[in-house]
């Protein structure tokens, strides 16, 4: 089973926010990059199915050099291979358009992404990829099993859980409850530096979107402190004031 | 040209993100002039799809072919896009929900569109150009995206638009369409809904408790508070992540992103990768027996002071406001 994740490489969850240039880009200054948490959920389940079936694990990064280090970690987590789409990620349209180039060349069973990046929350990557291969897509997986060439994935949907049973092969945005993070260990950090990374030049996508602002939302006013003994009043408060009962 | 408005149904009922996209679709076609539908698909009653009045549009097409009677996003994004081409739409609307998550993308290739995902606001139009917000990086920032093509997928955040009432007559069209056998691959072998509860997503008011509550066995009360107010409940991540709760309640970067009206954080110190899933709420109200808490910083009102006390307190405040 040949098994394709996705790596977005997205700012640590604690970085601070900002933006330069007239607030048109995003300020990477400062900021420490990771894996996108979900594509670390995606990785790792990658991991333990190529291991029960004696796959293998390319990862995938749309990305600029910078994100070496990122995708070093996770062929230290266990991928086999990585490639990496020698292009600023200009957006979610563009990314899948490069992954599923590539993807069609080496023909994957399974396509796992996570369900969103935590930097553009897009959640698109995966929809767009289903389209572009022509080939099933479920989103928001919470498990994922595969049983010979059939996959059976549990995905959340509008207030409980469908099981789905859908032939390989597929893409699947994976949340959590899929699999716990792995964290690499000695040996494979060593094997890691031995490993493949490919770097490929991207194709000519066009620009259907651009974002060409930001604003941070305006900062809350101070906080109405009520007293414990008199929760009465917070009552009253979420009624007449903030009117949200 | 005209508007396309997919309009989501759970087990054959409108939900309210349903309305939401409705309202949002009406006032879209109020800035351009075009004509709005909406479509269903799926076993939605004649009643159900009557209210699509209620919020301005005037036709619905219906489709309620037997193999989609249950949501299959390859299928239905076919779907969509078939009688958007059929409609010379330029504009679908779709709810950015689970489902739709899985639907826009599909329907926004097909149609090479432009896709706005996660939109919180209607576009500003000036000739071709449209821009259009949305919140990035888990609510730290809001993007304002430009569209170029000129057609466009926009699916809107749940929460955060309201669906505006203006009543109007509705007629009702059914179609068949031609759905393709490789379309309908994926088998559902079984649904589980909590039927009882309020679907977190579309929550007006969110109760959330952290691990100030010291165990899964304490989860009456909070349970107890938010059936007062007719709430979902949700929870920290390490909360799930211990069993205490389950993983679909888990609200932050990592979790659920919500926008209720009314966020009650009971017990959560307020990390950031809390607040990135919370914080675009109206209403935050924090309940912490620490004043440190950096929660407080975020919040509207705040108690400070022992859940175990304050809570049962709270709620026979709320059943006394109730009553009157
Ligand atoms: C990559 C990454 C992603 C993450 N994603 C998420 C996410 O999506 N969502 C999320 O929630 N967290 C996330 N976290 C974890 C986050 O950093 C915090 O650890 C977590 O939110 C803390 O949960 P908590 O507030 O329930 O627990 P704690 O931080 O332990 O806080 C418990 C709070 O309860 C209060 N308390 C204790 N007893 C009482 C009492 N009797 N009455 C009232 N108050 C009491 C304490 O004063 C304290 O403030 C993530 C972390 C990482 C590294
Ligand atoms: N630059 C990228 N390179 C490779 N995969 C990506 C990239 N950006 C996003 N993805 C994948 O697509 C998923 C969803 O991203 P998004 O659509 O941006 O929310 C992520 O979890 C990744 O698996």
């Amino acid at each position: 089973m040949k098994i394709l994740v996705c790596l977005s490489n997205v700012p640590d969850t604690t970085s601070k926010i900002t933006f330069t240039d007239n607030n048109t880009s995003f300020n990477s200054a400062g900021v420490q990059y990771i894996i996108n948490p979900y594509d670390e959920i995606a990785l790792s389940r990658a991991v333990e199915l190529a291991a029960e079936a004696q796959g293998t694990v390319t990862v995938i990064h749309v990305g600029e050099s910078s994100s070496d280090a990122t995708i070093r970690k996770a062929l230290a987590v266990g991928a086999d291979d990585a490639v990496r789409i020698d292009s600023v990620a200009r957006d979610a349209w563009f990314v899948a358009n490069q992954i599923a180039h590539y993807a069609k060349a080496h023909a994957f069973d399974l396509i796992l992404t996570g369900r969103e990046s935590i930097d553009y929350n897009g959640a698109q990557v995966q929809g767009f990829l289903g389209e572009l291969l022509e080939i099933p897509s479920i989103s928001i997986a919470k498990k994922l099993d595969i049983n010979s060439m059939e996959a059976s994935v549990e995905r959340e949907i509008e207030g409980g859980k469908e099981v789905m049973i859908v032939s390989l092969p597929i893409v699947v945005g994976t949340a959590e409850g899929v699999a716990e993070p792995k964290i690499p260990n000695m040996r494979g950090i060593m094997t890691a530096r031995t490993k493949s990374l490919q770097v490929l030049d991207p194709i000519a996508v066009p620009v259907l979107s651009k974002i060409t602002h930001y604003d941070t939302p305006a900062p809350r006013g101070e906080v109405k402190l009520i007293d414990k003994a008199n929760v009465e009043q917070l009552v009253q408060l979420l009624h007449s004031e903030a009117k949200v009962i | 040209m005209s508007i396309l408005v997919y309009i989501e149904n759970v087990e054959g009922e409108l939900k309210k993100s349903a309305y939401e996209t409705l309202s949002y679709g009406k006032a879209l076609g109020d800035m351009t002039g075009e004509e709005v539908t909406a479509l269903s698909i799926g076993n939605v009653s004649g009643e159900q799809l009557e209210k699509v009045g209620k919020y301005g549009v005037k036709k619905v097409i219906e489709v309620n072919t037997k193999d989609l009677s249950h949501f299959l996003n390859q299928a239905y994004a076919s779907v969509i896009s078939e009688v958007a081409k059929n409609l010379h739409t330029n504009t679908v609307v779709l709810a950015n929900s689970f489902s739709g998550k899985g639907l826009a993308p599909r329907v926004a290739a097909k149609l090479s569109a432009a896709l706005a995902d996660g939109a919180i606001s209607l576009p500003e139009i000036s000739g071709a150009a449209w821009t259009i917000k949305k919140a990035v990086f888990s609510n730290k920032a809001i993007a304002t995206e430009e569209l170029h093509e000129q057609k466009k997928v926009i699916a809107i955040t749940p929460n955060s638009l309201e669906a505006k009432v203006s009543p109007v007559e509705v007629t009702v069209e059914k179609y068949e369409p031609q759905v393709l056998p490789a379309d309908l691959s994926t088998i559902i072998k079984d649904i589980v809904r909590a039927t009882d509860k309020i679907s977190l997503p579309e929550a007006d008011i969110v109760v959330s408790a952290g691990r100030g509550m010291k165990g899964p066995e304490n989860w009456a009360m909070i349970e107890e508070l938010a059936q007062v107010l007719g709430a979902a409940t949700a929870c920290s991540k390490p909360v799930s992540d211990a069993g205490w709760r389950p993983h679909e309640e888990h609200v932050g970067q990592t979790g659920l992103a919500v926008t209720p009206n009314l966020y009650i954080a009971i017990g959560i110190s307020g990390a950031i990768q809390h607040l990135a899933g919370v914080s675009a709420s109206k209403t935050i109200v924090v309940i912490n027996k620490d004043p440190e808490a950096p929660f407080f910083k975020v919040a509207d009102y705040g108690i400070v002071g022992d859940a175990f006390e304050v809570i049962p307190q709270l709620i026979e405040a709320i059943k006394a406001y109730k009553n009157n």
